[in-house]
């Protein structure tokens, strides 16, 4: 595949990051294409919060070369809400100008569907809702790449799924390349068009997922399924207990969120 | 299996006392009680008493009536500085110095607090100071302050400010340096720096202790006020309480520091509200 140079809105080139003598990334190379969805996988500790860091410049490599687009933005696992502004505030927190404008706020609200939240005080949001304001204060920049850390894992089952969807209907309709990071190997199924696992400080799965969308639950959905969990330490047989993944018991490799 | 069925049916989770139920008590939309309910009559008997009895004695003249007027007398003392406006001009003289002293003194102690709270430099050039300022209890300066500075206003506004200064420092100082690190990272990463950061976002966090520390403040405030209007001033509460001493009319001295207390209930009644109204987010 040849990429041009303004394709590319991640270039990593063989970076490494260690804390003491522990190495987290061990010459990471990795690319990402303007609009592409990629899901980053790995085990607790594995250092995927650390290569995010590294992207939205609040870390830094010790060797390599980092090269990421200067629009890009963030959400986190928590809202992270100022609890003393408004949620149209919060929103448009940090934008200077022309970019401070309460009307695409509003409009941003209205996307993630908060219209009517505009002026509420965010401890009068439910964790869903807060989450969704993140996310259009993340969609109001509109970034070339949104990065976001576990951004659903502290939400309930059914939260969470409509959550997945949301971001899909907004990913196609404002195209960002996203990097998702998660723990739930049926969202990255779901999901993404490149999953990828982090593992020992590298790379050692990279994946394009041809599955057609919308997804539903199939034979190539499960099998997907299966291979990453398998790739994650975790088989079926296996004792979830061990695993490195948590596992939702009584929930079955594939679940009802693909149906949806 | 026997054994079993018996632990079921005497175990206590299958008993029927363990299936009572305790009634959750609505609590009738929170009202609180009215102001003749029981408690409170009963809150009020030991200081009614008092005064009773205080005016008893007073009247009866089994007590020196010059030295312990009775509580109706300094009543109509008070009455009479009302009617005959001194007390409106002391008041005002009074607050003007408390409250140029204070806004002084907390406006210093939050600007030094921030500084000293976030940047390493401000911590090192300010803290140490600080304590220094702090072991030093602002009313052994006093006779110092009257040779340096005069008897006018000058030494009674430096003493306020002064006293007030360091309540609002220290919590200032403890407030922005626990502000959530996580927020303050995001906003950074959304484009907030330096001043604008700290405006729309470090302060406001630190808002309830910064409040708590200008309580503080004023309480400091109200005592350095009595403390300085003890030296020699023209007008202030103090003057009429100074005057009244030397007229050895005990009943004025009295009113005089029944106002100095009022002026310490109306502040804490006052900050208590602006707390709760200029955080509506809580
Ligand atoms: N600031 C730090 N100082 C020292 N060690 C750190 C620091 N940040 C992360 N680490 C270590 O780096 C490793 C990777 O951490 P990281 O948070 O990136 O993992 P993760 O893949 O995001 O894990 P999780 O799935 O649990 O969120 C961990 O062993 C962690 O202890
Ligand atoms: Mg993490």
């Amino acid at each position: 595949m040849a990429q041009t140079h303004e394709d590319l809105v991640v270039d990593l080139k063989s970076v490494s990051k260690h804390f003491g003598g522990q190495v987290i990334l061990d010459a990471v190379d990795l690319q990402i294409r303007r609009g592409e969805f990629v899901v980053l996988l790995g085990a607790s500790g594995s250092g995927k919060t650390t290569l995010l860091r590294m992207l939205s410049s609040l870390d830094h490599a010790n060797s390599g070369e980092v090269r990421v687009t200067d629009s890009s933005t963030v959400v986190f696992q928590e809202p992270r809400l100022a609890p003393f502004h408004r949620v149209w505030r919060n929103v448009l927190m940090g934008l200077k100008g022309d970019q401070r404008n309460k009307a695409k706020a509003l409009a941003a609200l209205d996307e993630v569907g908060l219209a009517e939240k505009a002026f509420s005080w965010p401890k009068r949001l439910s964790g869903g809702e807060a989450q969704r304001v993140a996310l259009a204060r993340a969609l109001v920049r509109t970034p070339r790449l949104l990065l976001a850390d576990e951004p659903f894992a502290a939400l309930d089952a059914l939260t969470r799924i409509r959550m997945q969807w949301l971001v899909q209907a907004l990913w196609r309709e404002h195209t960002p390349a996203v990097l998702l990071v998660t723990h739930d190997v049926e969202e990255a199924v779901l999901l993404a068009d490149r999953i990828l696992i982090l593992k020992e400080g590298r790379l050692a799965v990279d994946i394009q997922v041809e599955v057609q969308r919308p997804r539903r639950a199939g034979e190539a959905f499960a099998q997907l399924t299966e291979y990453l969990l398998g790739e994650l330490g975790v088989s079926k047989e296996g004792d979830p207990l061990n695993s490195a993944v948590p596992h939702r018991p009584g929930s079955p490799a594939v679940s009802s969120q693909a149906v949806a | 299996m026997e054994v079993l069925r018996k632990q079921l049916e005497y175990s206590p989770v299958n008993s029927k006392e363990a299936l009572q139920l305790r009634p959750v008590v609505a609590d009738g939309g929170g009202q609180a009680p009215g102001w003749l309910a029981p408690r409170n009559l009963l809150r009020a008997l030991a200081p009614v008493l008092v005064l009773v009895i205080w005016n008893v004695l007073s009247v009866s003249g089994i007590i020196s009536q010059r030295l312990f007027p009775s509580p109706l007398t300094v009543l109509q003392a008070l009455w009479d500085l009302v009617v005959t406006g001194q007390l409106k001009s002391a008041l005002a003289a009074s607050l003007a110095r408390g409250v140029i002293g204070l806004v002084i003194g907390v406006t210093l102690g939050i600007a030094a607090g921030t500084l000293a709270g976030l940047t390493r430099i401000g911590d090192q050039l300010l803290d140490s100071s600080f304590q220094i300022v702090r072991a030093i209890p602002f009313i052994a300066v006093v006779p110092l302050f009257v040779l340096w500075f005069g008897i006018d206003e000058k030494p009674k506004i430096i003493l306020i400010a002064l006293a007030c200064i360091f309540p609002a420092y220290v919590n200032t100082y403890s407030g922005v340096r626990h502000v959530d690190p996580k927020l303050v990272e995001s906003a950074r990463l959304f484009g907030l720096r330096g001043i604008r950061l700290v405006i729309q976002i470090v302060l406001p966090s630190a808002l309830p202790p910064i409040l708590v520390g200008i309580r503080y403040s004023m309480s400091t405030a109200l005592l350095a006020l009595i403390v300085a209007e003890q030296l020699n001033s023209q007008n202030g509460i103090g003057t009429i309480i100074l005057t009244a001493n030397s007229a050895l009319r005990i009943d004025i001295m009295i009113a005089g520091i029944l106002i100095y207390a009022a002026l310490g209930v109306l502040i804490d009644i006052g900050m208590r509200v602006v707390e709760r109204r200029s955080m509506p987010w809580k």
